[in-house]
């Protein structure tokens, strides 16, 4: 209970700050997804963010030494999605920062890191809206930050440097993050020639072709962070079994 | 030691140096476009692919203007930024002290 509290104290500068952001990139605006859509993603996106939840608490009742890193993970995803950056196709977008957090602390408890600023977002500046915020957690918060987690073990298993798996990771979870929108809307709005697929390569061209230099960005910052955690955090990441002792270099 | 985190340095260095290449190599090579959100990009697609379609709700509140947006935008930079400064800056503060005990 009273970590609970506890991190609710942890999110409200977050809540009051205007945690979110976002950008004119790549939400799902507000009233563009129609009702039984915004329906299906919310009920999907639910059991991880409880999944989430319990993991998150979990964490800070078992080793409360981490709270202050898992506050780090919220804040590079703060900062990294409240900048817009120029891209390829001469419109701007913004990276998720969600993929720090899921190689550290697993991937659910991002869930609720992205929902929080998912929803702040929408909230404040307009960008995302209330009912899409199943979708756009489902897109920013469970798919990127899953496929960024396993990717990192993948590659981690089979013997791939530390920088390497992180790069992999981040920048393929943030590109998958876009995709899974691009795929939302190509469900909710199949094109009458050529239905869901011919729907999505047309979004996918917007969101994700868009991303593709923002992604490999996202994962030089994330390699980067790294590095400063590994110069800084030694203990903490050992606790959290992320580097073995001898994994140090 | 010394040469180890003087590598790391230039590292770290070179990593930030490539991010900022790729977010400005755009710039120059687009000179006309006009930068703007790719979600906005993304509303014309739905148009296309769906003439006609109107949001059916639209956002409860928004920043009134541009210069009120980014600085809602710029105050999450700051903020987030501000805790990832005092983290490390922490981080290293504690390492200085236990080891001159």
């Amino acid at each position: 209970m009273k970590s609970r509290v506890f991190l609710a104290v942890l999110c409200l500068p977050w809540f009051s700050l205007g945690f979110p952001e976002n950008a004119h990139a790549m939400h799902i605006m507000e009233g563009f997804l129609p009702v039984q859509w915004c329906g299906m993603w919310t009920v999907l996106a639910l059991p991880f963010l409880i999944l989430g939840f319990r993991s998150a608490n979990r964490l800070v009742r078992m080793k409360p030494a981490l709270k202050m890193l898992l506050g780090l993970a919220g804040a590079f995803a703060f900062v990294l999605s409240a900048l817009k950056i120029p891209s390829v196709t001469g419109s701007c977008s913004h990276m998720t920062g969600t993929g720090l957090g899921a190689i550290l602390f697993g991937p659910a408890a991002m869930t609720v890191m992205g929902c929080i600023v998912l929803a702040f977002q929408a909230l404040l500046l307009a960008h995302g809206g209330l009912t899409t915020l199943g979708a756009n957690t489902f897109a920013m918060a469970v798919a990127g930050p899953f496929a960024a987690y396993y990717i990192y073990r993948f590659l981690r298993k089979i013997g791939a440097p530390l920088w390497l798996g992180v790069f992999t990771a981040a920048a393929v979870g943030d590109l998958t993050t876009y995709l899974t929108t691009s795929l939302q809307l190509a469900m909710a709005f199949p094109a009458a020639d050529g239905g869901v697929a011919a729907s999505f390569y047309k979004f996918a061209g917007v969101f994700a072709f868009t991303q593709v230099p923002l992604a490999v960005s996202e994962g030089l910052l994330t390699v980067l962070a790294v590095n400063f955690l590994a110069a800084h955090s030694r203990q903490e990441l050992q606790d959290l079994a992320f580097l073995r002792k001898e994994a140090l270099q | 030691m010394i040469g180890f985190l003087k590598n790391q340095a230039a590292k770290n260095l070179l990593l930030v140096l490539a991010v900022l290449i790729l977010a400005a190599a755009p710039l120059a090579v687009y000179r006309g476009a006009g930068f703007e959100g790719a979600d906005g990009e993304a509303e014309k697609v739905i148009t296309e692919v769906r003439p006609g379609y109107s949001p059916w709700l639209d956002s409860l509140w928004r920043p009134p203007g541009g210069e009120v947006e980014s600085l809602l935008f710029a105050l999450q930079a700051a903020l987030g930024s501000g805790f990832i400064g005092y983290y490390f800056g922490y981080q290293r503060g504690k390492k200085k002290q236990r080891e001159n005990c």
